[in-house]
Order: C-alpha cells, then sequence, then structure tokens
C-alpha cells in the first residue's frame, strides 16, 4: 500500500491540520509516514504545499517524485492547479471551488474550474456551502479531507480516530462537527463518482 | 511502531534533551525555529529545568552556549544558515578554545531560498573551523545525532556541527528515543586558561586542534553513519551526502545491489571510504543537498583523475536544492511527467496580513517622501521586507539583519540626504542596536522608522528582545529626545503620522520614529488563549 498526496492551499487556509489528520489515521493503521511542510515565508499568504506519503514500506525521499502523487487535495481552486505536474496520470484531482483572492490579477475562476475539469479524474465541491449546510462553517478543511477519503488506502474508521484526537483537545462538540464534515465529504464524492 | 512523529527539527530537539543538555539558546530563523519552539513547548525540559530562552541574536547565542559548556554543562546553540554568519567570530574560535561541556552548533541551511537571501554551506564553516559535522539523511538519524554529538564533542574537545537543510528540518516521520542521560555536573574546565585566546595560549590551543584532526579523520572512517554500500557496477560509483541519499535510495530501492554507494553523514570527509569507491568505479556522481563541497575536494583544482558528475559539470543543476527527479536524471534513469501546470495559474507572493501595522506605516512613508522622490528607504529583514512589493513598493534595500540603518547612514555620508531606514522591533535589538550609535555619533541626517509589532513577526510571533525597551534603549544610545517619536499606524492617524514624518525627514540630522502596534497574527492568538482561558472558545 502506498498514497503519496500533495495537500495545496494559500498560507493560514490551514492544511496543515488536514495532514495533521490523515497522519493520525496512518501512525494509528501501522504505516509509515513522511510529511514535508511549508513554513516561514509563504505562510504569509503565499501558496503552500505539503507532501504527505503513506506507505506499509519505509519511505526514502521526503519529497513525492514529479508524475507519481496519487491525489492532490486542495483548499483552494487555482492551487490545485500549481501541482499539476506531480500528479501521476492515474491520480485524483480533489479540490475546493471557492476562491482565496488575495492578488490583484487572481483569473476568472470559469477558467480555473475549467482546467480543473481537464484534469482525467477530477472531484471539484463547495466545500464552504457544505459545511455551512451541516451547521459547522469552520470545518470546511475537514468536508475536503472527507471528499479525498475515497483515494486514501486507509481505512474510514481510522480517519475517524484520526479526527477524534486531532480534536479531542476541544472538546465533544468540535469533535462531532469535524466527524460530521468528515462524512459530508466523503459523501459527496461517493455520490458523484 | 510505537514511536514519536516529529519534524527534522522536533527530532533534534528531542535528541538534545534526552541527550543531557542544559541549555539551548538561538534566535529565530526558518527552518531552524521549531528547534527552540519544541523545548520551550516540552514539559519533560521544563521538569529538567533546561534553559531555553531566545537570546539577542546569534552571536549572543553561541556565545552563552559557550559559556555554558565553560561551566561543564551540556549545551546546543541553533539558528539558520545566515545567523552563522552573525555568530562566526564566536564560532570559529569556538574552535580554538575548545569546549568543556558538549557543545553542539546547529545549523539549518536553505536550498533553493525558500525563506533566505542566499544559499550558502554551512559545512564550509564547520571545515572553516575545523570541526566535524553530522548530517542527518532523516529524521531517526537527527536525533541519534543530537542525541550522541554532546559525546562526540566532549571526546574531541571541539564544538560539533551538525547541518540540516529546509526538508530536514521541516519534514515530519518517526522517530525512536533512546534512554534519557544526565545532565554533567558543574565544574571549571581542568585547565584554567584553556579559554584565555592570548597569542601565547591560542597557539598551543591551535597546534592541538590541528593533531585532533587525525581522530576527526578515523572517527568519521568509522562511524556508524557513513557506509560503504558495495553494488555489482563498476562504472559509476555514487556519493551521497545527508537528504540526498533518500533522494538516491527513492530511485534506486528496486535495484540496491547494482550501484556502488557511499553515504556520508559525518565529517571531515571519511577518506578510506572514498579512495575505495574510487578504486572501484569508473566515474563518481556526488550528491549533496548544497554547495559541491564534497564535489571540489574530490575533484581538486587540477581536475586530472577520474571524471566526477555533479554539480559542477551540469549532472545536477548548480544551484538549488535537490529532488528526486533531479537525482534520476543524473542517473539516467525515465523520470515520470505529470500534467503540465495551465496558463491561468498565477503567482501568489506572500504578503503583508490584512490589519498589519506596517501596511500603515508604507501608507504614511509613501506620502511623506513624495517631495523626495523614490530610491531612498533602506529595509531590513522582517515582514516588513515585503514592503518591496506592490502594492507599496516602498523600500529600496534588504541585505543582511541590522543593514538598514548603517547603509542609510553611509548613503547620508555619501549625500543621499534623507536617507530613511526602515527596520523591525526584532531586528533593531538583534544588530540595529550599534549601527545607530554610529548614527548618533555623527548626527548622520538619517530618519530610523522602528516598525514595532512587539514581536519577530516573520519566523512565526517569538518573543522580541526589544519587547517595552526601545524608547529607553534609543536614549540610551543617545537619540536627542527631541527627535525621537512614538507614532501609532492606524488609517485615523495617517494625516498626523505623514506630518511628523515630513518634519522629520525635513530636519538635518538623526531622527528615530516608533511607530508601535502589535502584529494581528500575535494579537488574535492572544485574544484566543484569553478566551478559551476564561472557557468562552468552542473553536
Ligand atoms: C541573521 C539572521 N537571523 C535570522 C533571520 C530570520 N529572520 C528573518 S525576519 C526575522 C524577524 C524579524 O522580526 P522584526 O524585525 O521584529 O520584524 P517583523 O517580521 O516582526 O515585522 C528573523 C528572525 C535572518 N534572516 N537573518
Amino acid at each position: 500500500m502506498k498514497a503519496d498526496i500533495i495537500l495545496a492551499g494559500v498560507g493560514g487556509q490551514g492544511i496543515l491540520s488536514i495532514a495533521a489528520g490523515i497522519g493520525l489515521a496512518a501512525v494509528k493503521s501501522n504505516l509509515y509516514i513522511k510529511q514535508s511542510e511549508v513554513h516561514g515565508m509563504s505562510q504569509r499568504g503565499g501558496d503552500v504545499q505539503s507532501h504527505l506519503r503513506i506507505s506499509d514500506k519505509p519511505i526514502s525521499s521526503d519529497l513525492i517524485p514529479q508524475g507519481q502523487a496519487d491525489l492532490i487535495l486542495s483548499v483552494e481552486p487555482m492551487e490545485s492547479l500549481r501541482y499539476l505536474p506531480f500528479l501521476s496520470k492515474k491520480g485524483w484531482l480533489v479540490t475546493n471551488t471557492i476562491p482565496f483572492e488575495n492578488i490583484p490579477d487572481y483569473p476568472a475562476i470559469d477558467q480555473i474550474l475549467a482546467e480543473v475539469k481537464k484534469v482525467p479524474n477530477h472531484i471539484a465541491l463547495d466545500a464552504d456551502a457544505i459545511a455551512k449546510d451541516i451547521g459547522s462553517a469552520k470545518s470546511s478543511n475537514i468536508v475536503m479531507l472527507g471528499a479525498a477519503s475515497p483515494f486514501i488506502d486507509i481505512p474510514f474508521e481510522k480517519l475517524q480516530e484520526g479526527i477524534r484526537e486531532l480534536f479531542g483537545r476541544k472538546g465533544d462538540e468540535v469533535v462531532e462537527a469535524n466527524l460530521k464534515a468528515l462524512k459530508a465529504g466523503r459523501d459527496y464524492t461517493e455520490k458523484s463518482r | 511502531m510505537n514511536n514519536l512523529l516529529l519534524l527534522g527539527d522536533e527530532a533534534i530537539a528531542q535528541g538534545a534533551i534526552d541527550g543531557g543538555i542544559s541549555g539551548i539558546y538561538a534566535y529565530p530563523g526558518t527552518p531552524s525555529t521549531e528547534i527552540m519552539e519544541y523545548v520551550q513547548a516540552s514539559k519533560q525540559a521544563a521538569e529538567l529545568k533546561i534553559h531555553c530562552k531566545w537570546s539577542a541574536n546569534e552571536k549572543t547565542a553561541m556565545e552563552a552556549a559557550l559559556g555554558m559548556s565553560y561551566a561543564g554543562k551540556r549545551a546546543i546553540v541553533c539558528f539558520k544558515h545566515v545567523g552563522l554568519n552573525v555568530a562566526a567570530d564566536a564560532f570559529v574560535n569556538a574552535a580554538i578554545t575548545g569546549v568543556n561541556g558538549g557543545l553542539v552548533v546547529l545549523s539549518a541551511d536553505d536550498p533553493s531560498m525558500h525563506s533566505s537571501q542566499n544559499e550558502q554551506d554551512s559545512r564550509f564553516y564547520a571545515k572553516f573551523a575545523m570541526i566535524p559535522t553530522l548530517e542527518p539523511s532523516n529524521q531517526q538519524e537527527a536525533y541519534d545525532m543530537a542525541y550522541t554529538a554532546f559525546e562526540l564533542s566532549e571526546k574531541l574537545n571541539v564544538p560539533v556541527m551538525i547541518r540540516i537543510t529546509t526538508r530536514m528540518a521541516h519534514s515530519r516521520a518517526g522517530v525512536q528515543r533512546k534512554a534519557v542521560k544526565q545532565q554533567n555536573k558543574l565544574s571549571l574546565p581542568s585547565n584554567p586558561r584553556q579559554f584565555v585566546l592570548l597569542p601565547a595560549i591560542a597557539k598551543v590551543n591551535y597546534k592541538k586542534l590541528l593533531d585532533t584532526q587525525a581522530i576527526m579523520n578515523t572517527l568519521a572512517e568509522e562511524s556508524e553513519y557513513n557506509r560503504l554500500i558495495k553494488g555489482s557496477d563498476t562504472k559509476l560509483g555514487i556519493i551521497a551526502c545527508g537528504i540526498a541519499y533518500n533522494y538516491l535510495m527513492e530511485n534506486i530501492s528496486s535495484n540496491v545491489n547494482h550501484y556502488n554507494v557511499l553515504k556520508i553523514s559525518q565529517y571531515p570527509i571519511p577518506h578510506k571510504q572514498i579512495k575505495e569507491l574510487y578504486s572501484l568505479c569508473d566515474e563518481l556522481l556526488v550528491l549533496e543537498d548544497g554547495y559541491p563541497i564534497v564535489e571540489e575536494m574530490i575533484r581538486g583544482f587540477l581536475n586530472n583523475g577520474k571524471t566526477i558528475h555533479g554539480r559542477l559539470d551540469g549532472s545536477i543543476p548548480r544551484d538549488g536544492e535537490l529532488n528526486p527527479a533531479i537525482v534520476a536524471k543524473a542517473l539516467g534513469m525515465a523520470v515520470s511527467e505529470g500534467f503540465p501546470i495551465p496558463e491561468v495559474v498565477r503567482k501568489r507572493p506572500p504578503s503583508l496580513c490584512v490589519g498589519c501595522g506596517h501596511r500603515d506605516v508604507f501608507t504614511d512613508l509613501n506620502v511623506a517622501l513624495q517631495e523626495y522622490g523614490t530610491g531612498r528607504v533602506f529595509s531590513d529583514i522582517g515582514c516588513y521586507t515585503l514592503g518591496a512589493l506592490p502594492p507599496f513598493s516602498a523600500v529600496n534595500s534588504c541585505v543582511d539583519m541590522g543593514a538598514s540603518i548603517t547603509m542609510a547612514k553611509g548613503a547620508a555620508d555619501a549625500g543621499l540626504v534623507p536617507a530613511v531606514a526602515l527596520i523591525g522591533d526584532s531586528t533593531f535589538t538583534h544588530s540595529g542596536m550599534t549601527g545607530l550609535l554610529d548614527a548618533v555619533i555623527e548626527n548622520s541626517s538619517i530618519t530610523v522608522i522602528i516598525s514595532d509589532n512587539s514581536t519577530a513577526g516573520m519566523t512565526g510571533g517569538q518573543a522580541s528582545s526589544a519587547l517595552g525597551r526601545i524608547v529607553d534603549i534609543c536614549k540610551g544610545i543617545g537619540v536627542d529626545p527631541n527627535h525621537l517619536k512614538v507614532l501609532s499606524p492606524i488609517k485615523k492617524n495617517h494625516e498626523e503620522n505623514v506630518r511628523i514624518l515630513k518634519e522629520e525627514l525635513a530636519y538635518n540630522g538623526l531622527s528615530v520614529i516608533i511607530p508601535q502596534r502589535e502584529c494581528i497574527q500575535t494579537f488574535a492568538r492572544r485574544k484566543k488563549a484569553e478566551r478559551r482561558a476564561a472557557g468562552k472558545d468552542t473553536d
């Protein structure tokens, strides 16, 4: 088993909590993991990515080789396209459709989504709306994780355990909200595949 | 696999704690910052009473660590690569004094300049100072090296460098811990003059350092971190240093018995194994995440031996960090292709946060400077360096920490009047104060703006040594109180602030202006912590 995942977004959007959620699930499944993060300057509203590698065998490189990622999980549509050279021809692109516009020349969203649709295996969803619908507007990240979960070869229960541990400190209410978000995202993908 | 999932930085911190340190000294800098932060957050470190406060700069950190070593205890000092430039005087001389308690210098390099102004390679510094370097290839080695480096330092009577690069610092993997070692007891150096580098004593110490080189070589040859892995191919032999070993293995792990590979993670370079590899193969490929230091050493100036491939012959790009694809290409292997980046994708450079006080400082300053024209603002290193980019395009330099005040002074000496220096609070106490003294002594015609957000914002909001002290420091250095102004950089005060700036720009002498407003990030974090403490936060 191997899952090479690129997480993408804008500094401050919290892709590292998605990474932590998957990481905890991987550890609970007794898998090897390497996860490279971006700290520093680009966290100030620049583009950020994380390479997350999970495997049942020891992992060598901290970086995913180009053209070999199984999944790009992006919380921002334009950012989902930035790392396409890493995506394997058989890989999945899963992205939120709500743009984060902090540059003057941000392209028209239609153009971006048209490019997303050109990727043979893609799922594009309005995670913000889904999160709001279930009454947990802050959980759109975890909705995205749920939407990508069918493409990550880890039992769903382990992801749920990961979420419980990640948010446990913040109380039952927060844990439940995020479990709901995880499920809502997963349901979306299962329905639209 | 019951182990900890740690960043390389965190693995080093945990290794140092378990290895018996009594103190960690550091100044923040990407990608090294998380080492100190980990120790500061560690309950174990608190129980062990490990000293863990930020220093004013890397030189003060290096010297304090040396002082702790003098007193017989183990200390680690951490900074980013350019921090070693600041600490260099103390660093190089610490190799001559030698140590008492084990002393480890951690320098974190940033090839590809993700968050830095250059990609200098700290291994050169260690070679220059003639001390050993440990360069982990994975997080477990990072832990193990930090754990054992203090003993190596005590055994050899020199500081030991641990050199990491950005990917090692900021990548997480499982790490297995070892038993916690006792801290050393307080003890004076057995030779009371060991640390007195008068020429007569320094000469003796230096000879000792030279004599120790042979032992360092032997230890590197015997090190468990350096390994010659034999293969069947006698055409190409490969040397992989530090993290480059991972990128190599990513490509050849399905075929490990093919190449002869020398993994190097302890320096000085292991002569014996290099000679053996050289004799086994027709050509060598050197992989190192940084400058071609090993490549240059093996190739030599005359370059009249076997062919050596690497960064110098173009097999590997001359600059930037390594990755699996670069290594694959150098091995002549096929590289998988993904999808091209569509043209609609735009660059997204970092930018100042919405609600950041530096923004108002730039707006005020740009208006105040209109009558003088552009090209006279010397800036420094911090979030405010982003003022160089649109929409502000407000600053004209960023070189090294503290250079704003001194460069403005030099430009004013040359006749560029008024010249403006723009510096942050943490950078001011890091290395702006001494330059300000130069300007005070000559009453230089410069306007120094210390944009004070009460933190080291760029590196994530660490405590600033300047907190609550800037006005007193300026007065103490001798700034004329009539030209020392504190402002509040908010929209409402725009006109008033522009008026004050214009007045001071017109003054033919030294002015210091201190706009003060808390960093929006640390402000938000503080408020959240307060809400949580009051039990009101549910998020
Ligand atoms: C010699 C050196 N040490 C450390 C750094 C890393 N560094 C860059 S900016 C910065 C903090 C600057 O803080 P401050 O001057 O208060 O400005 P702010 O970012 O808060 O606006 C640090 C520590 C560096 N670039 N060079």
